[in-house]
């Protein structure tokens, strides 16, 4: 009788790659629910442009590189989607999810080699550059609470019209945030700006929830041990950090750390973004200071640059760091002097 | 299931002790409910029996008997050549067939040299030593029996257990038993204790007055409570000190040696060093029982319990073999195998090899024979880039980085392979089981492992092939330059007085000289693989023999 060899352990295997993608979309689902609920069907609007362009680039890319095209079957592609998407204002035309998603997908993952070798966040580069070409677009924030209907949304997306006595003026405001760089600048004391209906319980209105539900969705993540803690510990550790330090120095100029991590992209950013393996560092002390280095970078971008929220250009930043950050934080191996 | 251990809470009701835990490993499936809850039982005595003349680390033990001898149980039929080597007895009696090549239990199906026996049935034994108490023996006299018994570990690695025991060589602060079975399916070790509680004690009671240690533990796992109240039983009654029984956690690989001194000490025995380094031995149970059997009873090591389980066997079951039983006749003794039987392991599941077919005999360190199903372990998937995730780098429990390893690996880099410490690593598997690419990690590993040593053998060779041509160089250099004195001389004698002669021997010692240099020059040492102890260099060539031959298989596959 002949038997099939195999290399050892025989144990059957524990986990795969889809499965671990399908969680975390499952874990994005409380805060994208809380999201839609907010913004509207541009949120849907978005997801669905993103998630199609995202997959339908891998796909081809797969098939250009002659590659499996039941790869896309991974999840990886989608979830880079869903995750721009979801970094995009409600209100935008139907190409800024498309280009940015293509940019994602095709120039930050595959032309890199594809899942695994793409040194940066891919949603982040595919973000970063609609950003930086299209600041307008990015930044049309409806108010929470206050959106159009589906067909509406979907009218405005493909064609740019509005409704009949509809202006985007009525529909748009500034973002907690971006009230707070502004009006600071008009010499405004933080409880002054705090006062204002943009703001609601502990940061922003609405925002305070989407954030809260993101949290959820990442705890939930490290408890399946899809995600490890230390990144998301370390990134929100840093962000709070030196919002306590400059809040404790002048109440009146800078927010709370409380504000911080419950604003922006912040709770998304930690247990969602920053945690993408792939572009992250693998070893556990590196994955702390890469995580204090976004939160501490979100925090600068967010209080002196120039853009009101800083996740993706502090997780970037922090991709061409973490080679070099996991060359110096090595574990001291087992029986080796420490 | 599939959880990485990061806590666990010590066991209740023992004697404080601390424990420690090390870093990664697993949480694993148990499957030894069945296997450790039957009494062992005697395999039947075999038509003919297979003993290769390897069976251990080291080297091979040289055959004493030719074919056509009558050999009794007990005689040995090979004995120990070199320090680490062990001897080998006939199991029975019978009549020695034929000294041959025949496949071995190996990953590559190798072929190896082995002693085949015939039995008689008779089992006639030789003369019957009368007993004495241990005590009254010389030191030397009691590891003399040991090495004669051609004992082994028998946990799986299989180092001769008298050069482990040093007899002396350095002080021992402690004797660790060990009772840990950290892979699933395998519960020889348990149903011993169970059943033969007094010798398992007797044995490590010998060990305690060859060693001589401050501290004495027998180390058990968390599920062996019928091991435990065994065990206690029997200190209670011979009303011992010095020996203490401590559980330790199920937790993949604690049964590792490494492992289990962190879990009992919290110390670590140094990366590429041995527990002797830190004033620790660490025996395994079955070799405390043949410890017994060579010291009380005179029995040399002629049969041990094998583990035969798996959903591919009819009866899973603990049998009690003669080294050199068929491994086809356990599994005919368990009842055969079931329908949908699909791969036979050696070992268990986690760093157990597959072998192709089971007509392959029985060795004194084959713990378990694992018969399973498709459905029991499927074909692993296809594997998949690495995303590192760093789920290996959180399992390993050597602390090491898999997906850096494997990065460098498989671009062939293995000198940041060795810098991230390849050597560390104990191919214990659990990087690939939780690897959600399912990428064959241990194989990669091993590979590199393979790899490096062929690469040193070759610096080695190549530096004795440039000394030699060296050598010969200067040889003929020399030569020449003698029969130029000679001639120098003699035509000096026929043309008489003549002043020539002066600056030819200056010209000559010169070459001579520079000829001296060049040979300092060339004394260029290699590194890494010099100074190495004779151990070192026995592991090493073991290992890289297997190596070879499993990475041949494995680029078959």
């Amino acid at each position: 009788m002949e038997f099939r060899t195999y290399s050892s352990p025989h144990l059957p295997v524990s986990d795969s790659v889809p499965v671990m993608m399908q969680r975390v979309l499952l874990a994005l689902l409380p805060g994208t629910i809380c999201f839609t609920w907010l913004f509207g069907a541009g949120v849907i609007i978005n997801l669905l442009l993103a998630s199609i362009t995202a997959l339908a680039a891998e796909a081809a890319v797969l098939k250009l590189r002659k590659r499996p095209v039941t790869t896309l079957l991974d999840g990886s592609a989608l979830l880079t989607g869903v995750l721009l998407a979801l970094a995009l204002p409600p209100l935008t035309p139907w190409w800024i999810p498309v280009v940015g998603s293509l940019f994602a997908i095709v120039i930050a993952k595959q032309l890199y080699g594809g899942l695994g070798y793409n040194p940066f966040n891919p949603a982040m580069a595919g973000y970063v550059v609609l950003l930086i070409s299209f600041p307008l677009e990015l930044t049309l924030w409806s108010v929470p609470g206050m959106h159009m209907g589906l067909v509406d949304s979907v009218v405005y997306a493909f064609t740019g019209s509005l409704p009949e006595q509809q202006t985007l003026d009525a529909l748009t405001s500034a973002t907690p945030m971006d009230s707070i760089k502004t009006r600071l600048g008009l010499s405004e004391t933080l409880s002054e700006i705090q006062g204002s209906p943009l703001f609601g319980s502990f940061a922003g209105a609405g925002w305070e929830w989407i954030n809260l539900w993101f949290l959820v969705g990442g705890l939930w993540l490290i408890k399946m041990r899809v995600i490890q803690w230390q990144i998301p510990v370390g990134m929100l550790l840093g962000l709070a950090g030196i919002a306590l330090v400059f809040h404790a120095f002048d109440p009146d100029s800078y927010s709370s750390p409380l504000f911080q991590v419950f604003s922006g992209a912040a709770m998304l950013g930690a247990f969602f973004i920053a945690t993408d393996p792939v572009s992250a560092c693998t070893t556990p002390r590196g994955r702390i200071y890469f995580g204090l280095g976004i939160g501490v970078l979100v925090y600068i971008i967010r209080t002196w640059g120039g853009y009101p929220d800083g996740v993706a250009f502090a997780v970037l930043l922090m991709n061409m760091a973490a080679p070099t950050i996991d060359h110096y934080t090595r574990p001291r191996v087992f029986g080796e002097k420490g | 299931m599939a959880e990485s251990a990061r806590s666990f809470t010590r066991p209740a009701a023992q004697p404080f002790r601390q424990l420690h835990r090390f870093h990664g490993g697993l949480k694993l499936p148990g499957h030894r409910e069945i296997t450790a809850a039957t009494p062992i039982r005697q395999a039947p005595m075999p038509a003919q029996l297979v003993l290769p003349l390897q069976q251990h680390i080291g080297e091979p033990a040289e055959c004493l008997v030719q074919p056509g001898d009558t050999v009794y149980r007990g005689q040995p039929i090979a004995r120990q050549v070199g320090d680490i080597s062990a001897g080998l007895h006939a199991p029975t009696s019978g009549t020695v067939l034929a000294i041959e090549d025949r496949p071995v239990a190996h990953p590559s199906g190798l072929q190896a040299a082995c002693i085949i026996i015939e039995t008689d049935g008779e089992d006639r034994g030789g003369k019957t030593a009368t007993r004495v108490d241990y005590h009254d023996l010389p030191l030397d006299e009691l590891c003399d029996r040991i090495r004669a018994a051609g004992i082994v570990g028998l946990g799986g690695a299989g180092f001769p257990t008298q050069v482990k025991l040093g007899c002396n060589a350095r002080p021992i602060k402690l004797l660790i038993i060990n009772a840990v079975e950290c892979e699933p399916y395998i519960a020889c070790d348990n149903r011993l204790v169970q059943e033969r509680a007094a010798e398992v004690i007797e044995g490590v009671r010998i060990l305690q007055y060859i060693v001589q240690p401050t501290e004495c533990i027998i180390a058990i796992e968390d599920g062996m409570s019928a091991a435990e109240s065994a065990l206690q039983a029997e200190l209670a009654r011979g009303n011992d000190t010095g020996i203490s029984l401590t559980r330790v956690p199920e937790i993949y690989p604690s049964g590792g040696e490494r492992q289990l001194i962190k879990v009992l000490t919290g110390e670590e025995v140094p990366s590429q060093g041995f527990p002797a380094d830190i004033g620790m031995i660490c025996q395994n149970v079955g070799t405390t029982a043949a410890v017994y059997n060579a010291v009380i009873k005179q029995q040399p090591l002629v049969s041990r319990i094998v583990t035969v389980t798996g959903e591919g066997v009819a009866q899973p079951q603990n049998i009690e073999a003669l080294i050199g039983t068929p491994v086809s006749q356990l599994i005919a003794a368990a009842g055969g195998y079931n329908a949908h039987v699909d791969r036979l392991l050696i070992g268990g599941p986690m760093m157990g090899y597959a072998v192709a077919n089971d007509d392959i005999p029985v060795t004194k360190t084959m713990n378990c024979i694992l018969a399973v199903t498709r459905d029991e372990m499927p074909a692993p998937p296809p594997a998949e880039p690495c995303i590192r995730c760093s789920k290996c780098t959180d399992a390993c429990p050597a602390d090491l980085l898999p997906q850096q390893l494997y990065w460098y690996t498989r671009s062939s880099n293995l000198d940041a392979a060795q810098d991230y410490n390849l050597f560390d690593c104990i191919e214990c598997g659990c990087c690939a089981y939780v690897c959600p690419s399912h990428i064959p990690l241990v194989q990669y590993y091993r590979h590199a492992k393979a790899e490096i040593w062929t690469r040193e053998q070759q610096t080695r060779a190549s530096d004795f092939a440039r000394q030699r041509h060296e050598a010969r160089l200067e040889r003929l250099e020399r030569i020449k330059q003698e029969r130029a004195a000679r001639m120098a001389k003699k035509k000096q004698a026929l043309a008489g007085e003549d002043d020539s002669g002066a600056s030819k021997k200056a010209a000559i010692q010169a070459a001579l000289d520079r000829v001296k240099r060049k040979k300092e020059q060339s004394h260029a040492t290699t590194k890494n693989t010099e100074n190495l102890t004779a151990e070192q260099q026995q592991l090493i060539d073991a290992a890289d023999k297997r190596r070879r031959e499993s990475s041949t298989q494995s680029a078959d596959d």
